[in-house]
């Protein structure tokens, strides 16, 4: 019966994938690719990984959707949705086949590797839920690298900004009917995001959740509110922001310190201190987490067009 | 058995996304191959952590990594597709282009 059930839902994720790939028009696609991000978040599920459900739903369907919806409708107005032919489709098709061939080889005589058990070491950790042990402990120096790798990506979009307009509110306008849907949304769904958002964050130490997660939530809650205009766009110069992106780093690189300076080595959090330690980071994780996705969504900074 | 129907789907989504980032000109859908090929990845090295049972934590917590970086690398990449749209007036690349 579950055979049955992981059968269909893979079946339904490359439908969608193929359909997104090979389907008529950029904009089908988009959908197409939204509906995939959520049947794999489906899948994570079923895998018994829900971080990783939580994770892809909130940031592969949702945040990316957003991105690809929103360079959609602008690049419509630049050049019309036309139906391309793809190019050079019989070696593409041969290159892709080949790769499938080979780690679909690789899955039947790869041996399986002895894994050290994490939950062995789980109580000196300073977290109940493994996957933020691993994140935040085990291997922090992935996590540490990873939110330096947000903060230059979204200097990245940044410089994309025309000279003239650096000093200009980031992101594109948006324009919300005062009594329409989007208004009305931004309006009712930052409350309930923000509690949920930081459920999340609270309860990933110890049950499904974390950072991340809990970042993209409040991170659509700052995109909900600027699309309905309730909240005005930021600038890339103001000190408040600018603090807010580096915090989260910042106490991760001062806490590896502190660790290093206690006779520990870097990144590595003693047994008595690691709760406090991971609770503190993860806080200061998820406000930069939460605006860096935000403005990476946003882009950089435009100034308002001049009216036709 | 269904650990191995997932990694196959997943090794079908790389190969998937490999295609499209191949063969399709317009940029943005390039994008999106190129998310289906990293998604792909982590559905097949996820199923592959959970072969000794319960699903290694270790595999999650880069898989969760993964997306996030997979999130920023799209949005530097949507905002280069924009830029060169705004610029150019094109969403394909110069020597791909069928009308230049």
């Amino acid at each position: 019966m579950s055979l049955a059930l992981d059968l269909a839902l893979c079946a339904l994720i490359l439908g969608v994938s193929l359909a997104a790939v090979a389907g008529a028009g950029v904009f089908r696609a988009v959908i197409f690719f939204i509906t995939y991000g959520l049947f794999v978040a489906i899948g994570w599920a079923r895998l018994g990984a829900y971080d990783v459900a939580l994770a892809e739903a909130a940031i592969g369907a949702g945040l990316t959707g957003v991105l690809l919806l929103t360079a959609q409708g602008r690049l419509r107005r630049v050049q019309a949705d036309r139906t391309e032919r793809p190019g050079a489709p019989l070696p593409a098709a041969l290159a892709g086949g080949a790769v499938t061939l080979a780690l679909a080889w690789a899955w039947f005589v790869l041996p399986v590797p002895e894994a050290p058990d994490v939950a062995q070491a789980l109580p000196q950790s300073g977290a109940g839920n493994p996957v933020t042990a691993v994140l935040l402990n085990f291997r922090a120096w992935d996590t540490l690298l990873e939110s330096i790798v947000l903060l230059a990506a979204l200097l990245g979009v940044w410089m994309l900004a025309r000279d003239a307009d650096w000093d200009a509110p980031l992101g594109p306008r948006y324009h919300a009917r005062p009594s329409g849907v989007l208004a009305y949304f931004g309006r009712v769904l930052p409350p309930i995001g923000l509690i949920f958002g930081v459920y999340l964050v609270w309860a990933g130490t110890e049950t499904v959740g974390g950072a991340f997660q809990g970042g993209t939530v409040l991170a659509g809650v700052v995109l909900v509110a600027m699309m309905a205009q309730v909240l005005p766009p930021p600038r890339a110069s103001k000190r408040l922001l600018r603090a807010a992106l580096v915090l989260g780093p910042g106490v991760f690189l001062l806490s590896g310190l502190a660790a290093a300076a206690l006779g520990g080595s870097f990144l590595s959090l003693s047994a008595a201190l690691a709760k406090p330690a991971i609770l503190i980071i993860e806080a200061a994780l998820t406000v930069s987490i939460a605006v860096t996705l935000a403005l990476l969504v946003i882009g950089p900074a435009e100034a308002p067009e001049p009216a036709p | 058995m269904s650990l191995t129907v997932f990694a196959l789907t997943g090794a079908a989504l790389v190969g998937l996304g490999v295609y499209g980032l191949l063969a399709l000109p317009h940029l943005l859908r390039r994008v999106i191959a190129f998310n289906l090929t990293g998604s792909g990845l982590f559905l097949f090295f996820g199923a592959a952590g959970a072969r000794g049972g319960a699903v290694d934590p270790v595999p999650q917590a880069l898989i969760i990594t993964g997306i996030v970086v997979a999130l920023s690398a799209s949005a530097l990449a949507v905002g280069l597709v924009v830029a060169l749209a705004r610029s150019s007036g094109k969403v394909v690349l110069p020597d791909e282009d069928p009308a230049p």
